[in-house]
C-alpha cells in the first residue's frame, strides 16, 4: 500500500452512468489485476474504493458508476485536479492459476478490473475468452478495447438489445469455450450464479461496504473455508474452494 | 519548538507523546508498520479482545456520515489465546514500546480471565477494559451504563491483573461522571473515553438501515465537542487519570483534549482514512505546542478547569 497524489488527466462518461478516468502518479505499489485504490473526495468522510482498470507506466486508468453522492462528486472533477489515493489495496487475482485458456466473466462494472487481467494474460501468450454482462446497449462498455487485445469477446444483456439476451452464465451454457480456470467480478448474485454454472477452478472478486481499505477496522470481514478475512485485504479475490455462500 | 516536552504518564507507564491510535482503528499495529516506524507513537490501544474468538456482526457494518462514520462491528477478534500466540509475536517485530491491551467480555468471569491473561504479557503495558462496545448484546456496553455493574467489573478485573487497570466508558448514559465515580472508587487506575456514540443511517434506495445490525456507534470528527465535554465532565468528577478520545483529529483536538482534563489522547476514526493521521499528529505537537507556548505538555492536563 502507498499513499500518494495523482492528477486527473481526464474524466469522461463512457456508458450510462459509468465513468472512466485517467490519473498520473505514482503506480509502483499496484502489483496485480483486481487490486483496487481507495480515494479521497473533499467533504466526504470515507474514501471510495474503486478497482483499477488499467495501469501501465505511472497511468492509471479507473472506471466507476454513479451510484451516489460520493461518486456523482467523482463524476464532476477534471483535468488537472489533484486527489489523495492509497494504492496497491487487496490481493489481487493470481494469472498464474491459468494453464492457457483463462475465461473472464464480469457484470456491469465488474467488467473494469478484467481488462489489466486480459492484457496481462494474452502478454503471457494465454488465451483469452471474456462474458461482459449489461442490462442493456446503452450501458456496454470496452467491448471493443477488449476485441482488441485479442479476447473472444460475448456479451449478454439482460434487455436483449445487444449479444445473447440473458445473463452472463446463458452465455456459459451456450457457447462451448475451451477454459481451463476462470475469474469473475461483479455483482454477488451474479457471482453465485457463475460459481454453480462453472466447470473448473476459479477466482472471484467480491464487494463490501469498507472503513478504511486496508484491513484496520475489521468493517468487510467475511467467512470462508479458510476462516475469517477482510474483503479489503484477504480479498478482494478469493478462489472458488474457499468461498462460503 | 527544540525544548517541547511531549512526555507524559499513566500509572507509571511513561509515554514520549501522548498520541495512542484507539482500539479497533489500529488493528494489532502491524497494518500501519508497513507504512511508517509506529515507535514514533505514544502507544496503541490494540483490537478489542475478548476470551473466545468472534467473526462479529453481519455485514454491512459502516456506514458514511457527515464528518464521521459508523461501525458495527461487534468485536471481531481472534480471541485472546491466539493473540497471546500469534498477534503480539508479530507485533514485537515492529514495535519496541508497552502497547494497551483492550479487553471486552459478556461476563465478569470472562473479563477477568481475559485481562489475567493479557495482564501476564511482558508487551502489554496497561489494561484498557472495555464495558462500552455499543454493537454486542448482552455484553459490552451492559456492563458501562450503570454505576454498580461498572463498578462491579473494574473490581473483579483489579483482583486479577497487576498493571493500570483503565476502564473505557460509553457516552450512552445520563451521568458519565457517576460512572466514572464508581469504577475510581472500585478501584480503577484510570478512565477512558469516550467509546462511540449510538447512531443510524437509512439507505434511500433500499428504504432500509445501512447497517445490517440497523445501528452502530458513531465516530470521526463530528463527535469531538461531546467527547470534550465528557471528559471534562470525568476530569471533575475523579482523582485518577483520564485517557481523552473521540473525534480526535489533529494536534489541536490534542490539546485541546488535554486542557479538559486528559493525561493521554487517543485517536480514532481518522486513523482510517489517513492512515499516517497519528503519526502527523505526533510529528505536528511541538509546532502547535510552541504557537500555543506551551514548554510541557503535561503541564496543562486539566488546564482549562481553573
Amino acid at each position: 500500500m502507498k499513499q500518494g497524489i495523482f492528477t486527473i488527466q481526464s474524466n469522461e462518461n463512457i456508458a450510462l452512468n459509468v465513468y472512466k478516468m485517467v490519473l498520473t502518479g505514482d503506480t509502483g505499489a499496484i502489483t496485480a489485476p483486481g487490486q483496487f485504490v481507495d480515494i479521497m473526495l473533499e467533504g466526504y468522510f470515507l474514501r471510495r474504493p474503486i478497482s483499477v482498470c488499467d495501469c501501465v507506466d505511472g497511468k492509471l486508468t479507473l472506471i466507476y458508476k454513479v451510484v451516489g453522492k460520493g461518486t456523482e462528486a467523482m463524476a464532476g472533477l477534471e483535468a488537472e485536479q489533484k486527489l489523495d489515493l492509497l494504492t496497491g489495496l487487496g490481493n489481487g487475482y493470481d494469472l498464474t492459476a491459468c494453464r492457457n485458456h483463462a475465461l473472464l466473466i464480469g457484470g456491469g462494472v465488474g467488467v473494469p478490473p478484467l481488462y489489466m487481467m486480459a492484457r496481462e494474460l494474452r502478454e503471457m501468450g494465454k488465451e483469452v475468452s471474456v462474458i461482459l454482462g449489461f442490462n442493456k446497449a446503452k450501458e456496454i462498455f470496452y467491448q471493443k478495447e477488449f476485441e482488441a487485445l485479442g479476447a473472444h469477446t460475448y456479451v449478454a444483456t439482460a434487455d436483449g438489445s445487444v449479444g445473447t439476451k440473458g445473463f452472463v452464465t446463458d452465455v456459459m451454457n451456450s457457447v462451448d469455450i475451451p477454459y481451463d480456470y476462470f475469474y469473475c467480478c461483479g455483482p454477488e448474485p451474479m457471482l453465485k450464479a457463475v460459481y454453480n454454472a462453472s466447470k473448473t477452478g476459479g477466482q472471484f472478486s467480491f464487494e463490501e461496504r469498507m472503513g478504511c481499505g486496508f484491513g484496520a477496522c475489521m468493517g468487510c470481514s467475511c467467512k470462508t473455508k479458510y476462516g475469517n478475512k477482510r474483503i479489503c485485504k484477504d480479498g478482494p479475490v478469493l478462489t472458488k474452494e474457499e468461498i462460503i455462500w | 519548538m527544540v525544548n517541547a516536552n511531549t512526555k507524559v504518564c499513566l500509572s507509571g507507564l511513561e509515554l514520549d507523546n501522548p498520541v495512542i491510535p484507539a482500539s479497533g482503528t489500529f488493528g494489532y499495529g502491524y497494518e500501519f508498520a508497513e507504512l511508517y516506524d509506529i515507535n514514533v507513537l505514544g502507544t496503541f490501544s490494540f483490537k478489542g479482545t475478548t476470551r473466545e474468538p468472534r467473526f462479529g456482526n453481519p455485514t454491512p457494518r459502516i456506514a458514511e456520515c457527515r464528518e464521521g462514520m459508523i461501525n458495527a462491528v461487534g468485536l471481531q477478534n481472534p480471541g485472546v489465546e491466539k493473540v497471546i500466540s500469534e498477534e503480539l509475536p508479530k507485533l514485537a517485530k515492529c514495535f519496541n514500546k508497552k502497547v494497551i491491551a483492550n479487553v471486552s467480555g459478556f461476563s465478569i468471569d470472562e473479563y477477568m480471565y481475559t485481562c489475567e491473561r493479557l495482564d501476564a504479557q511482558e508487551q502489554v503495558g496497561l489494561i484498557e477494559v472495555n464495558i462500552s462496545c455499543p454493537n454486542v448484546h448482552g455484553g459490552g456496553m451492559s456492563f458501562g451504563t450503570q454505576p454498580e455493574m461498572a463498578a462491579r467489573v473494574t473490581k473483579a478485573v483489579k483482583s486479577v491483573t497487576k498493571k493500570p487497570v483503565y476502564i473505557k466508558l460509553t457516552p450512552n448514559v445520563t451521568d458519565i461522571a457517576s460512572i466514572a465515580k464508581a469504577c475510581e472508587e472500585a478501584g480503577a487506575d484510570g478512565i477512558s473515553l469516550i467509546n462511540t456514540l449510538m447512531g443510524m443511517r437509512i439507505d434511500l434506495n433500499r428504504k432500509k438501515p445501512v447497517i445490517a445490525n440497523t445501528m452502530g456507534g458513531f465516530s470521526g470528527p463530528a463527535i469531538f465537542p461531546v467527547a470534550l465535554r465528557c471528559v471534562w465532565q470525568v476530569y471533575n468528577a475523579v482523582n485518577i487519570p483520564v485517557i481523552g478520545m473521540g473525534g480526535v483529529s489533529c494536534a489541536e483536538d490534542v490539546i485541546e483534549m488535554m486542557l479538559a482534563g486528559a493525561t493521554a489522547v487517543e485517536t480514532g476514526a481518522i486513523n482510517l482514512v489517513d492512515p499516517y493521521a497519528s503519526k502527523k499528529i505526533v510529528e505536528d505537537l511541538p509546532r502547535v505546542m510552541e504557537k500555543y507556548h506551551i514548554t510541557n505538555l503535561s503541564d496543562i492536563i486539566g488546564g482549562a478547569h481553573s
